[in-house]
C-alpha cells in the first residue's frame, strides 16, 4: 500500500503517502521548535504555580505569590494616595486663597485640577478650556457669574441650571418673540441696539427706536449700558465676547427663543479636593480674578 | 424530479416569507423576509429554466468542479467588497465627515459589514471552495451527497446577504464577529451542518487509505466552527417574527463566551482553515514533498488543543477572574510554537524550491503568506502577555495585528490559491498575465507593511499617552488629545489600505482575462480528470 520513497533533493525518506502527487518526507521535528516547545510549557506551568490559574470547587488555586489584579490595582492606588496625601489634607482644610497663595499647594492643585478638568470638562468647554457655542469660554475675564475662587467653586459645585440641585446657578432670559412679549420689528430694533452697545458695527436708526425697548425689557437683568449683572447671570453685551456667537441673526434667535444651556453640579460626583483643584485651575487659565 | 423538489420546497420559501413580510413586528424583519421571498422566486425561475435541460457530464461524473469555480469567483467578489468597505471606514477615522450623518453610512454599521465580509464572505467563500476542491483531488472521490453541495454555496451566500444587508439597516446583536440576529444564525448552522455532512461524507468515501493533513485542519475548522457558533448564539427571540434576541448569556460570562468564540474564530477559521489551504497549494505549487509528516501530527494537535482556551487573553484587567486570565495567557504563550509549526511546514517544503520564488509570483505570494502568518503567530502570544497587553489592549497595535494576520496570511494564501485555481478550473495553460501577480505581491505586501507599521505607531502612541501620568501621579492627556495625535497614522494606514486593494484590482483584472481567455492559454483540452483514472 506504501511505498517509502528517498526524495532526491534532501535524501530524505518520505512516508510513502501520495495525495494528487503530494508527498510528505519523514523529517523529524526540527529540535530548536521542539525545545521552544517545551519550554514554553514548561514556563507556563511555572507561571500557574505562582499565579492563580485552576479553578477549584469553591476558588482557584491563588498562586504562591498571592497576586490579584484587583490587589494590585488597591495597592497603586493606596500607593499613590499615600504620595498626596499631605498636600490633599492641606488643600482639604486650607481656604482656596491661601492655596492659590502657596506655590507647592498651588502647583499640585494646578495639575490635578487640569487632569480632572481633562476628563470631566473638555467635553463641552474644549481641551484648550476655550469653550464652544454655548459653553463658557474660561480663557478670559468675562463671566457670567463670577471670576473669582469663591464664584468658580460655586458654579463647580452647584451647576447651571441643574434641575436636581437646589442651589444651582439659575437665569432665564424670557422668550420675547415665542411668547408674543415683542413684536418682530421691535426684535429687530432691540438687536441693533444691542450691537450698539458692544460697539459693533449697527444701524443708528434702528439702534435708536431699539433704546427705549431695551429700557423697558432688557435693563433690569443686563443694565442700562448692557454691563450684564453676575447676582442675575446676565451676560455683559457691552463687550465682543459672546456665549453663542455676535451676529445680529444669532443675537435676534437669542431674543426670540433663549437657549439655555446646562452645566452639571459637580457637588455630588467628585470630592471637595477636585473640586478645589479645578477651581484653582480654572482660575489660573487667565480670566481669575 | 430533483429540481421539482426544489421547486415545490422554494415556493414553500417564499410563502414563509411573504407571511414574515406582512406578519413581522419590525421594519427590519419584513425588509429581510422580502429579501427571503426575492431570493426564492428567483432561485425558482432560475430552476424552471433548467427543467426540461439534460444534465451536463460533470453535473453526473467527475469531480465536482463546478460549486468550485463559483466558490473562487465568489472570493474574489466579496474580497473587493470587504476591502472596499475597510477603505472607506478607514478614511472615516481620519476624516469623520465621511459618515456622511446617515445612520447606514455611519461608521458603526459599516465596521461589522467590513470584518463580515471580509472573514466570512471572502475567507469563507475561500475556505469553502478550496476544501471542495482539496478534498476531492486528496481523496480522489467526488463531493458526497449528491448536489448538496449546491445547497451549502448558495445557503452561504444567502447568509452573507442577509447579514450585510441587517448589518447596513441596523440588525444586531452586538456579538463581534457574530452580529447577524437569531434568524440569520438558524440559517447559517443549516447550511453549515450541511457543508460539514458533505465533507465528512466525501472523507468517508474516499479511495486514499489516509486522510491528508490539508483535510484534517479542514475538518477542524468546520466541526469547531459550528460548535462555536451554536454556543455564542445561543438566545431567546423576542418573538418568531421579529428581528431581536437576548443572549442567553449575560455579564462577564457573556464577555467570556463571545472571546472563547471571538478567538477560536480566529484559531478556526483564519488558522485552521487557511493551513489546510496551505498544506495543499503550497506543495503543489512548489511541487516538493511537505517538510515533515510529524511535525504536521504534532503541530495539528497541539494547535487544536491549545488554541480553544487561549480566548480570555481578549479580556485581561477586566471583570474576568485572574484565575481565567493566566490560563488565557500561559495557553497563548504555549501556542506559540504550535502555530509556527505550520509556517515551519510551509516554508521547509520549498528547500529544493527555493530557485521557484525567482520565477513563479504566484509561489511568492504564499510564502510571503505564510511568513506573515509567523509574524502575526509570534505577535498574539507576545499581546497575550498581561504585561504587554496592558499597553496594547484597546489600542490601534491590536488592529494593526489583525490586519497583518488577515491582510498578510488569510489575504494573500487565498490570493495565490486563487491564483493556483483559476487556469486549472477553466482549462487554461495559464494564467492571463505573471506580471501581473508579480505587481500584486508587491502591492500587497507593500500595503500591509504601511498598514501594520502605521498601526504600532499609532497603538504605542496610544497606549502610552493614556497611562502617562504626572510626576503628582495625575493623567497627562485627556482623551480627545489621543484622538488627534491618531490623525496622521489613519491617513497613513488609510493609504496602505489604497495600496492593497489597487493590488486586488490587478487580480480581478488577471482572472478576468484569463477565464475570457486567449488562442494562447486556451489550449488545455482535457477537462476535470474523473476520480476513477490514477
Amino acid at each position: 500500500m506504501s511505498k517509502r520513497e528517498v526524495d532526491d533533493f534532501s535524501g530524505v525518506e518520505t512516508t510513502g503517502h501520495e495525495w494528487d502527487g503530494i508527498r510528505e518526507l519523514d523529517n523529524p521535528m526540527p529540535r530548536w521548535w521542539l525545545w521552544t516547545f517545551l519550554a514554553c510549557i514548561v514556563w507556563a506551568f511555572g507561571y500557574m504555580v505562582f499565579y492563580p490559574a485552576w479553578p477549584l470547587l469553591n476558588e482557584a488555586t491563588p498562586g504562591v505569590l498571592g497576586y490579584s489584579s484587583r490587589g494590585e490595582l488597591h495597592q497603586e492606588i493606596a500607593d499613590v494616595k499615600a504620595s498626596r496625601a499631605g498636600l490633599i489634607a492641606r488643600i482639604e482644610n486650607l481656604p482656596l486663597e491661601e492655596i492659590r497663595r502657596d506655590d507647592d499647594l498651588r502647583q499640585f492643585a494646578t495639575n490635578g485640577g487640569r487632569a480632572a478638568f481633562a476628563v470631566n470638562c473638555i467635553q463641552c468647554h474644549g481641551s484648550g478650556a476655550a469653550g464652544s457655542a454655548g459653553s463658557h469660554n474660561l480663557n478670559d475675564d468675562d463671566w457670567i457669574w463670577g471670576g473669582n475662587l469663591e464664584a468658580i467653586e460655586t458654579t463647580l459645585l452647584h451647576g447651571v441650571r441643574h434641575a436636581a440641585d437646589d442651589e444651582s446657578r439659575y437665569s432665564e432670559m424670557p422668550a420675547f418673540g415665542r411668547d408674543g412679549i415683542l413684536e418682530k420689528p421691535e426684535i429687530k430694533a432691540v438687536t441693533q441696539h444691542v450691537l450698539s452697545l458692544a460697539g459693533q458695527p449697527h444701524e443708528a436708526e434702528q439702534a435708536e427706536a431699539g433704546r427705549e425697548i431695551y429700557a423697558e425689557n432688557c435693563a433690569a437683568c443686563h443694565g442700562e449700558t448692557g454691563k450684564g449683572d453676575r447676582e442675575q447671570g446676565a451676560p455683559n453685551l457691552s463687550d465682543s465676547i459672546w456665549l453663542y456667537a455676535g451676529s445680529a441673526d444669532e443675537i435676534e434667535r437669542q431674543i426670540n427663543v433663549p437657549r439655555h444651556g446646562v452645566m452639571p453640579a459637580w457637588g455630588g460626583r467628585l470630592d471637595t479636593v477636585t473640586i478645589k483643584q479645578l477651581t484653582i485651575y480654572v482660575h489660573s487659565l487667565g480670566g481669575g480674578e | 424530479m430533483g429540481n421539482v423538489v426544489l421547486i415545490i420546497l422554494l415556493g414553500l420559501a417564499a410563502v414563509a416569507g411573504l407571511i414574515g413580510a406582512a406578519r413581522g413586528h419590525d421594519a427590519l424583519f419584513q425588509a429581510h423576509a422580502w429579501v427571503i421571498v426575492a431570493v426564492s422566486l428567483a432561485a425558482i425561475v432560475v430552476l424552471l429554466q433548467r427543467l426540461d435541460r439534460p444534465r451536463t457530464a460533470e453535473a453526473a461524473e467527475g469531480y465536482a468542479d463546478g460549486v468550485v469555480r463559483y466558490g473562487v469567483l465568489a472570493t474574489v467578489f466579496w474580497g473587493v467588497v470587504g476591502f472596499l468597505v475597510g477603505l472607506v471606514i478607514a478614511l472615516q477615522l481620519a476624516f469623520p465627515d465621511l459618515n456622511l450623518g446617515y445612520s447606514f453610512t455611519s461608521f458603526g454599521r459599516l465596521r461589522p459589514l467590513h470584518t463580515s465580509a471580509v472573514i466570512f464572505a471572502f475567507g469563507g467563500n475561500a475556505l469553502i471552495a478550496t476544501s471542495f476542491y482539496v478534498v476531492q483531488r486528496t481523496c480522489r472521490v467526488r463531493l458526497a451527497l449528491g448536489g448538496l453541495h449546491w445547497f451549502v454555496f448558495w445557503g452561504y451566500q444567502l447568509f452573507i446577504v442577509l447579514a450585510a444587508t441587517g448589518y447596513v439597516m441596523g440588525v444586531t446583536q452586538s456579538r463581534e464577529y457574530a452580529e447577524p440576529e437569531w434568524y440569520v444564525d438558524i440559517w447559517l448552522t443549516l447550511v453549515w451542518v450541511a457543508y460539514l455532512l458533505v465533507f465528512l461524507f466525501t472523507l468517508f468515501k474516499r479511495k486514499e487509505p489516509h486522510i491528508y493533513v490539508a483535510n484534517w485542519f479542514y475538518l477542524a475548522f468546520i466541526v469547531t466552527v459550528a460548535m462555536l457558533h451554536l454556543v455564542n448564539n445561543l438566545a431567546v427571540p423576542v418573538s418568531f417574527l421579529g428581528s431581536k434576541s437576548y443572549s442567553a448569556f449575560s455579564g462577564v460570562q457573556d464577555a467570556l463566551t463571545q472571546w472563547w468564540y471571538g478567538h477560536n474564530a480566529v484559531g478556526f477559521f483564519l488558522t485552521a482553515g487557511f493551513l489546510g489551504m496551505m498544506y495543499y497549494f503550497v506543495p503543489k505549487q512548489a511541487d516538493r514533498p511537505v517538510f515533515s509528516y510529524r511535525l504536521s501530527i504534532i503541530h495539528f494537535w497541539a494547535l487544536i488543543f491549545l488554541y480553544i482556551w487561549a480566548g480570555p487573553h481578549h479580556l485581561h484587567y477586566t471583570a474576568l477572574p485572574d484565575w481565567a486570565q493566566t490560563l488565557g495567557m500561559v495557553f497563548s504563550i504555549m501556542l506559540w510554537m504550535p502555530s509556527w509549526g505550520g509556517m515551519i511546514n510551509g516554508l521547509m517544503t520549498l528547500s529544493g524550491a527555493w530557485d521557484k520564488l525567482r520565477t513563479d509570483p504566484v509561489l511568492r505570494m504564499m510564502v510571503v503568506a505564510v511568513a506573515f502568518y509567523g509574524m502575526s503567530t509570534f505577535e498574539g502570544p507576545m499581546m497575550s502577555i498581561k504585561a504587554v497587553n496592558g499597553l496594547s489592549h484597546y489600542t490601534d497595535w491590536t488592529i494593526g495585528h489583525v490586519h497583518s494576520g488577515a491582510l498578510g496570511w488569510v489575504g494573500m494564501i487565498s490570493f495565490g490559491a486563487v491564483y493556483f485555481l483559476v487556469p486549472k478550473l477553466w482549462n487554461r495553460s495559464g494564467l492571463y498575465s505573471l506580471r501581473l501577480v508579480s505587481w500584486h505581491v508587491w502591492l500587497a505586501t507593500i500595503g500591509i507593511v504601511i498598514y501594520a507599521a502605521a498601526m504600532w505607531v499609532s497603538g504605542i502612541t496610544q497606549g502610552l499617552m493614556w497611562r502617562e501620568y504626572d510626576p503628582n501621579g495625575f493623567l497627562v492627556y485627556s482623551f480627545a488629545e489621543t484622538v488627534s495625535a491618531m490623525h496622521p497614522f489613519y491617513i497613513i494606514r488609510a493609504f496602505g489600505g489604497l495600496v492593497y486593494i489597487s493590488g486586488a484590482f490587478l487580480m480581478v483584472y488577471n482572472v478576468w482575462r484569463t477565464i475570457k481567455g486567449s488562442p494562447e492559454t486556451r489550449d488545455v483540452a482535457a477537462g476535470a480528470v474523473a476520480p476513477q483514472a490514477a
